[in-house]
């Protein structure tokens, strides 16, 4: 029997799980049903992050398929795990919350509300609560979390940290590798807005932008994209060549954030890269090839501004 | 929870001389933050050093005012000493309490000081009474700042739900997006408001004049183009122009001040402990004018008047003009 250094054990139990998180936009119930049965059936991935996060108006659309589609995943062998609203404020809203903590599903919680309503449940905090920092890293993990999805805007130096005291407390950490970054929720309806509507009589404008609507500068440059209350940015975050690095501090899941496009194909690049069998600059190439009209970004895991590019 | 009858008047204190002003303007009580990244109003040339707000509580306390202390940003892994000093600090020169948004920050607070009293601050945008039940039973929160997203019916349901008082926004800027969760200024500028305090931090803003416009950037990006003399808001991500669909507009929000000064009567009547006037960032001057202007209107609703009409805090608010913000209908 070969003899193996601590470290050789750690790099081996450390290989990251490819999620594919919660779908932000409102796309029609048949087309996000059909979306989650191909990628049951098709898609290289571990994990599936259902639920409706952003508008607590666009959930009873998909009601009726929730029960098909969570079938067909779990008899996949994906782990499903229920997203829950990233802003709660009416008794519906809460009463959700509330129905999903009773749920069989693991769920990742998106606000502090989920939090009460859990009680010592096991749960994946979402991206949506803040966890900066060891304090709340711990004491997310005294309170039962499994996991906890990274904010967006760390860098991977961040990522590095809190991934070791996750690691410390026997917790997973989840990092946000592809799709626009989420930047900003709201209780006000920006695509209603846009169009003179309110969020009240919405007449659900959103649903026309598959990928969020764009919103760009005066001087035309692409900068937010808006989808219902929540503002994303413009660029796709595409973090390949991060992906090392942050594997290698401890880093358990790489998230993909549903987008219109071929996620079964970004998936399987994004598992090739973590599995180390393909370069990070070719994936670039091919994710250039699959979305040419796409602007890639990276800036907040390098510290910078989250809208740019660092090459 | 019965309505109280005296709605306390929570005043900011960018600097020692504002926090003389304010109290000496009528302020009930006075916010303030160490200089440092600590608190959400890092700003060069404001904020308090741990001497300065000792000396700020016992002029506030000389005269049966309170202190609070805004330790309400973000602390980074590695790095939550400075946090937890300015608790300790805060504890020691004995502030009435301190605002706190995070909960690694809550935690150590709430073990390392029990009897230190503890405010949520908008930062931790609890928006709903199962988020504040949560603080409140697991860090023993007393007062929540409730985002300014919620409607003054909303505002009156939480009241009553959560056991614990609440303190709401009553002057100075909308807010539109769910604050401490917004990540709009650092993709921007790379300078997070949530970890550094700062939102639109002044180094990254730029004026250019353009003929008879003028156009206003942060980190380069174009916010705004507005004639001299238009009304127009500081440049910050959410009170921009863009373009959506081939129409420039205001997306998120116009540039408006936020003043509950005509909708008094109704807060009061939702149970509210306490009005919060947002501007640490703003002069003494400006803190006197909008302190004494809202003085005026307690003190009637106290005799069970009619307030007067509060124009003069009309000429002080943000772009001039004045909205009610989410607590009115149609805001949304």
């Amino acid at each position: 029997m070969t003899k193996t250094t601590p470290a050789a054990k750690k790099t081996k139990a450390a290989k990251p799980r490819l999620t594919l998180g919660p779908l932000f936009f409102h796309w029609s119930p048949e087309k996000r049903r059909d979306f989650y049965f191909r990628i049951a059936d098709e898609a290289d991935v571990d994990c599936v992050y259902l639920g409706e996060v952003v508008c607590s108006k666009r959930e009873p659309f998909f009601a009726p398929h929730h029960d098909a589609v969570l079938e067909r995943l779990r008899a996949s062998g994906k782990e499903v795990v229920l997203s829950t609203l990233a802003l709660v404020t009416t008794h519906r809203e809460m009463d959700a919350i509330r129905d999903s903590a009773t749920d069989d599903l693991l769920v990742e919680a998106n606000d502090v509300s989920c939090l009460q309503a859990l009680d010592g449940k096991p749960f994946v905090v979402g991206p949506f609560i803040n966890v900066f920092n060891e304090g709340a890293v711990n004491y997310m993990a005294a309170k039962g979390a499994v996991r906890v999805v990274l904010p967006v805007e760390l860098s991977t130096d961040g990522v590095g940290l809190l991934a070791g005291y996750a690691n410390k407390a026997k917790l997973g950490t989840e990092v946000h590798v592809f799709g626009r970054q989420p930047l900003s929720v709201s209780m006000r309806c920006y695509h209603a807005r846009a169009r003179g509507l309110h969020k009240d009589s919405c007449q659900f404008s959103c649903e026309t932008d598959p990928d969020g609507l764009t919103a760009s500068t005066l001087v035309d440059k692409p900068i937010l994209a808006i989808n219902g209350t929540q503002t994303l940015s413009h660029g796709y975050a595409a973090l390949l060549r991060e992906i090392p690095v942050m594997a290698k501090s401890g880093v358990t899941h790489f998230r993909l954030s549903p987008h219109d496009t071929d996620m079964v194909k970004i998936a399987a690049l994004y598992r090739r890269v973590i599995g180390g069998t393909m370069g990070a600059d070719d994936a670039l190439a091919e994710l250039t090839n699959l979305m040419p009209e796409a602007r890639f970004i990276n800036g907040y895991a390098h510290g910078k501004e989250g809208m740019v590019w660092v090459a | 929870m019965s309505a109280p009858v005296y709605l306390e008047l929570v005043s900011p204190a960018g600097t020692p001389a504002a926090l003389v002003a304010a109290i000496d303007a009528g302020a009930d009580t006075v916010y303030c933050g160490f200089r440092d990244c600590t608190n959400a109003r890092n700003y060069p040339g404001l904020n308090f050093d741990v001497d300065e707000m000792a000396e700020g509580v016992a002029y506030a306390h000389a005269r049966g005012r309170k202190l609070l202390a805004a330790i309400n940003t973000f602390p980074r892994a590695d790095d939550m000493a400075p946090w937890h000093k300015a608790v300790d600090n805060a504890a020691a020169i004995g502030v009435d309490a301190v605002i706190l948004a995070d909960i690694g920050l809550l935690d150590y607070a709430h073990r390392r000081h029990p009897s230190l009293r503890l405010h949520l601050s908008v930062q931790a945008a609890a928006s709903n009474p199962m988020s504040i039940a949560f603080y409140r039973e697991n860090f023993g929160v007393r007062r929540v700042v409730l985002p300014r997203v919620l409607s003054v019916d909303e505002v009156a349901d939480v009241v009553k739900a959560i056991g614990i008082e609440t303190e709401v926004f009553a002057f100075g800027s909308v807010g539109s997006m769910s604050e401490g969760r917004c990540f709009l200024s650092s993709y921007m500028t790379g300078l997070s408001p949530t970890s550094e305090g700062v939102c639109a931090p002044a180094s990254h803003v730029t004026y250019v004049e353009d003929g008879d416009k003028i156009v206003s950037c942060l980190g380069g990006v174009t916010l705004n183009c507005f004639a001299k003399g238009e009304p127009a808001a500081y440049p910050t991500p959410c009170k921009g122009r863009y373009v959506t669909e081939g129409r420039a507009s205001y997306l998120f929000e116009e540039p408006i001040g936020l003043n509950v000064a005509n909708i008094l009567p109704q807060l009061k009547a939702a149970g509210v402990t306490a009005l919060k006037i947002e501007g640490r960032q703003r002069s003494r001057a400006y803190v006197t004018q909008v302190v004494s202007g809202f003085r005026k209107q307690l003190d009637a609703l106290a005799r069970g008047e009619t307030p007067p009409p509060a124009d003069d805090l009309k000429l002080v608010a943000e772009g001039g003009r004045e909205t009610f913000g989410a607590y009115g209908k149609g805001w949304r």
